[in-house]
C-alpha cells in the first residue's frame, strides 16, 4: 500500500531520507572521534566522580 | 588547597522518596484494578469514575508521572548534589517542586475521574494543568542548573548528561504537544487536527518513554549502579557514545505508533529505520551497566539492590530488542492493537522502571537514615515475587496478543471472517486472568517493600544535613586564563544547547513535512464538520475514554476491511480536534461503526451491553441517559473549531443549537418508538430523552466514518 498520493504532493521530499541520513552519519562520527579521542586521563577521572564522592 | 565545607540536602530526597513509594502503591493497585475490570466487568461498579475508560488514564498517569516522576526526581536530588560537590541550589525551589508536582498529580487523578481529559494518552490532563506542568518543570530546571553551576567538580559526569537531556526533551515535547484551545475551564481542543494530531502525538508518546521513562534513569543507573556494585562504569567512552547516539536516534522514532494507518508512508519509513536503529545504543547501555558488574556477580546473590539491577537492566535490554521488532511493519501488522503492545511496555514499567526504583530506594534509604536495611530476607522476598509477577504478567499478555491478532486475521475455507470480535475477546479472557495474578504478586512484592523501608526508616536516625567538604572548583581552573564563572557556566549550557539541537532536528524533519501536508491532504468534499450536535457525542467519547478501548482506524488489511469496511483516509480527519485513532483495540474498532446499527441498538449496547453483545466486557454507561449535555457551551464550540479552521459558517455559532434541537429530536423520537426504550426510561424515571449525553453520542457514532461512504469514487487513493 503505497500512499503515493501524499508523496507526490511534498516538493523534493527525496531530500528528507538523504538530509537525515548525512546529519545522523556526521554527528555519529564526530561523537565516535570525540569518544576515542578523549584522554586516558579525563576518562579515568570522569568514571571515578560517583565512587569519590563521599569525601 | 582550601577545601570548602557544606552540607547535602536529604530531605528532599526523603520527600520524593516517600512520594515515589506511595504513588507506586496507588498506580498499581490502579493498573491491578483494571485488569481485572478486562477479566470481570463487574468491577466496572456501574458509576462513571471506576469504569475502565477513565482508570486507565489514571493507572498510566499514576505510573509514569507519579511513580516514575518522583522517582526521577528523588534519584537526580540525591545523585546530582554529590556528583557536582555542591549543595542543592534553593531549598525553597526545592520545597516547591515537591509540592507542586504532589497537587498536579492529585488533581490530575480527580481531574481524570471527573473526566476532564483532552484525549491524547499520556498527556490527559487539560490545560491549566498542562500550565502548571510547565511551572513545576522549569522550578525543577532551574533548581538543576543552579546546583550543576555551582559545582565544585570540573567534570560533568554522564549521568548529568541524562539528566539535562531529559529536561531540556520533556519540556520540548510537553508544549509541542499540549498545544490547544481552551473555550472553557477545563476544556481545549487540541491546535492539530487528524494527521498532524497524530504525528505529534506519538512523536511525544514514544519520546516521553524516551526522554520520561528511560534517559533519567540511565542517569541513575550510571550513578547508582557504581555505587552499589563499589567500582566504577565499564567504559565511560562507550557512555559517551551511548549518550549521544540515544538522544539523537530516539526522537525520530515516534511515527512507528502509526504504521499502516493514514500517516503517509515516508513517515512511517523513517519511523521504522531509526527504531531499528535505536537497538544499537540502547545495547550499548544495557551491555555497559552489566558489564560493570563483572568481578562482583558473587554479590549479586546476595546482595538485593544489585539483584534487583541485574533484572532491571536486562528488561531494560529486553524491551529495547523487542521495541524495534514490533516497529518493522510485517511485525507490526500483528502486534498493533493486541495485547503484545501491553506485553512490551510492562517489561519496560514493572522491570525497568519498577526494579530500578526498588533498587535506588533499598540503597538510599538505609543510607540516609544511617543504618542498614531492616530485613535482607524480605527484601529478598519482594524481589522474588516481582520477577514472578513480571513473568506471570508478561507471559499470558503475549499469549493472549498473539492468539488475537492472529484469530482477527482467521478466514474460514470459504472466505469468511472466522471470529467475530467478542469471541476473539473471549478466548483470552483466562489471559487476563492470569495477568492479573501478576499484577497482584507484583503489588504484593511493593508492600513488603513498604513494610521493610517503614521498620528501617524505625530504627535508623534520618541524617537531614550529610556533612561533605570540597575544594572549591575556582583554584583548578584560575590558570586557564578564563573568568571563572564563565568557564563553569559553559559546559552546562554547552550540554543543554547541543541536546535541544540534537533532539530538535529529529523533531522538525519529522514533523515540519506532514505540516506541509496540511494543504496537500487529498481533499474529499464529502467529508464535512461535525454537527453541533456530534461535537457534543464527541466530547462525551473523549471524556468517557473510549478511545482506550476503540480505535479509529481502519488499516488496509483483508481482514480489516472484511471486518469493518473501506480502509481508513488521512482526509477523513481533516476536522478531528483532537484525533482519536486508538491505539488498543479491547473492543472493535469504531472507524465505519456509523449506521452500520440502528440508534436503538447503541441505546441498548451503552445502557446494557450484554443485552446486544453477550459476554460483553464493556462497562455499562447507564448515567448517559440520566444526565445531559450543556447546550451553552455550544456556541463556544463552534467558535473554538472555527478557531482551529474547520469551515463552520460565519455566525453559526447563533444558530448551532437550532440544528443541535432538530438533530437531538429526530433521534431522540427514533428511539422512543422502541418499546424496550420506553420500559427503560420509565425504570430510570427519564421524561425526556433530547437533550441527554446518551443521544449525542448515538449522534457521534452514527456519524463516524460515514463521509465517504456517500461518495466512495471521490475518496480512491491511488495504488
Amino acid at each position: 500500500m503505497k500512499f503515493i498520493n501524499y508523496l507526490k504532493s511534498i516538493q523534493d521530499v527525496s531530500v528528507y531520507p538523504m538530509v537525515s541520513l548525512i546529519i545522523f552519519t556526521a554527528i555519529f562520527l564526530v561523537v565516535l572521534m570525540y569518544a576515542f579521542k578523549a584522554s586516558k586521563n579525563y576518562i579515568d577521572q570522569a568514571k571515578q566522580i560517583p565512587l569519590n564522592d563521599e569525601k | 588547597m582550601q577545601l570548602e565545607r557544606f552540607s547535602y540536602d536529604n530531605r528532599i530526597v526523603k520527600w520524593f522518596a516517600t512520594a515515589t513509594i506511595v504513588w507506586g502503591v496507588v498506580g498499581f493497585l490502579a493498573g491491578l484494578m483494571i485488569a481485572l475490570q478486562l477479566a470481570f466487568p463487574a468491577l466496572n461498579f456501574d458509576w462513571a469514575p471506576t469504569t475502565f475508560g477513565r482508570m486507565r488514564p489514571v493507572h498510566t498517569n499514576a505510573v509514569i508521572f507519579a511513580f516514575v516522576g518522583n522517582g526521577i526526581f528523588m534519584g537526580v536530588y540525591y545523585s546530582l548534589q554529590r556528583l557536582c560537590k555542591a549543595r542543592l541550589f534553593s531549598d525553597l525551589l526545592g520545597k516547591i517542586h515537591f509540592w507542586g508536582w504532589q497537587l498536579i498529580i492529585v488533581f490530575g487523578a480527580l481531574s481524570l475521574w471527573m473526566g476532564y481529559t483532552t484525549g491524547k494518552e499520556y498527556a490527559e490532563l487539560e490545560w491549566p494543568l498542562d500550565i502548571a506542568i510547565t511551572l513545576i518543570w522549569v522550578v525543577f530546571g532551574v533548581n538543576m542548573f543552579g546546583t550543576i553551576l555551582k559545582r565544585r567538580e570540573g567534570h560533568l559526569y554522564v549521568a548529568i548528561w541524562f539528566y539535562i537531556a531529559t529536561w531540556v526533551t520533556v519540556a520540548m515535547l510537553h508544549i509541542v504537544n499540549s498545544m490547544e484551545l481552551p473555550i472553557e475551564f477545563m476544556k481545549s481542543y487540541s491546535w492539530y487536527a487528524g494527521v498532524q494530531d497524530a504525528l505529534v502525538q506519538w512523536w511525544y508518546g514514544h519520546n516521553a518513554v524516551a526522554f520520561f521513562l528511560t534517559t533519567p534513569y540511565l542517569g541513575l543507573m550510571y550513578y547508582f549502579l557504581p555505587k552499589a556494585a563499589n567500582r566504577p562504569v565499564y567504559s565511560y567512552r562507550l557512555s559517551i557514545i551511548h549518550f549521544w547516539a540515544l538522544i539523537f536516534i530516539y526522537i525520530w522514532a515516534g511515527p512507528h505508533h502509526l504504521l499502516y494507518t493514514a500517516l503517509p508512508d515516508w513517515a512511517q519509513s523513517l519511523g521504522v529505520v531509526f527504531s531499528v536503529m535505536l537497538i544499537a545504543p540502547s545495547w550499548g547501555g544495557m551491555i555497559n551497566g552489566l558489564l560493570t558488574l563483572r568481578g562482583a556477580w558473587d554479590r549479586v546473590r546476595e546482595d538485593a539492590v544489585l539483584k534487583f539491577m541485574v533484572v532491571a537492566i536486562t528488561a531494560y535490554g529486553m524491551a529495547t530488542f523487542e521495541g524495534p521488532m514490533l516497529s518493522l511493519k510485517n511485525v507490526n501488522a500483528i502486534s498493533h492493537f493486541s495485547d503484545w503492545t501491553i506485553a512490551h511496555v510492562h517489561v519496560g514499567a514493572l522491570g525497568w522502571n519498577g526494579f530500578l526504583t526498588f533498587a535506588v530506594l533499598y540503597w538510599l534509604i538505609p543510607r540516609m537514615w544511617r543504618t542498614e536495611l531492616y530485613s535482607k530476607s524480605l527484601a529478598n522476598a519482594h524481589f522474588w515475587l516481582g520477577t514472578l509477577g513480571i513473568v506471570f504478567y508478561a507471559v499470558p499478555m503475549y499469549w493472549a496478543g498473539f492468539t488475537q491478532a492472529l484469530n482477527w486475521k482467521a478466514f474460514t475455507p470459504e472466505g469468511v471472517l472466522q471470529y467475530s470480535f467478542l469471541d476473539t475477546v473471549n478466548m483470552i479472557a483466562p489471559m487476563y486472568m492470569l495477568r492479573s495474578l501478576g499484577g497482584l504478586l507484583y503489588l504484593l512484592g511493593a508492600l513488603l517493600m513498604v513494610v521493610n523501608i517503614w521498620k528501617t526508616v524505625k530504627k535508623g536516625h534520618f541524617q537531614a544535613e550529610e556533612e561533605a567538604e570540597a575544594p572549591a572548583l575556582v583554584k583548578i581552573e584560575a590558570h586557564k586564563g578564563e573568568h571563572w564563572h564563565r568557564f563553569i557556566e559553559r559546559k552546562p549550557l554547552q550540554m543543554l544547547f547541543w541536546s535541544l539541537v540534537m533532539v530538535a532536528i529529529g523533531g522538525a524533519i519529522e514533523l515540519i513535512p506532514t505540516f506541509l501536508v496540511k494543504e496537500n491532504i487529498p481533499t474529499i468534499s464529502a467529508v464535512k464538520p461535525y454537527s453541533p450536535l456530534e461535537l457534543h457525542g464527541r466530547d462525551i467519547y473523549i471524556s468517557e475514554g473510549c478511545y482506550t478501548c476503540h480505535s479509529q482506524m481502519v488499516r488496509p488489511f483483508r481482514d480489516e476491511v472484511v471486518r469493518y469496511g473501506e480502509y481508513s483516509k488521512a482526509g477523513e480527519f481533516v476536522y478531528d480536534h483532537p484525533f482519536q485513532w486508538g491505539s488498543k483495540r479491547t473492543g472493535p474498532d469504531l472507524a465505519r461503526v456509523g449506521g452500520k446499527y440502528p440508534n436503538s441498538w447503541h441505546f441498548n449496547h451503552m445502557y446494557q451491553p450484554t443485552s446486544t453483545s453477550p459476554k460483553s466486557i464493556m462497562p455499562r454507561y447507564s448515567w448517559l441517559l440520566t444526565t445531559g449535555i450543556d447546550i451553552m457551551r455550544t456556541p463556544k464550540m463552534i467558535k473554538g473549531m472555527q478557531t482551529l479552521g474547520v469551515p463552520y459558517e460565519k455566525g453559526y455559532h447563533n444558530r448551532a443549537n437550532g440544528d443541535l434541537d432538530v438533530q437531538a429530536g429526530a433521534i431522540a423520537a427514533d428511539l422512543m418508538k422502541e418499546k424496550e426504550i420506553q420500559q427503560i426510561m420509565e425504570f430510570e424515571g427519564v421524561k425526556e430523552l433530547r437533550y441527554t449525553k446518551m443521544v449525542a453520542l448515538i449522534a457521534y457514532l452514527q456519524r463516524i466514518g460515514t463521509d465517504i461512504k456517500t461518495v466512495s469514487a471521490d475518496a480512491k487513493p491511488v495504488h
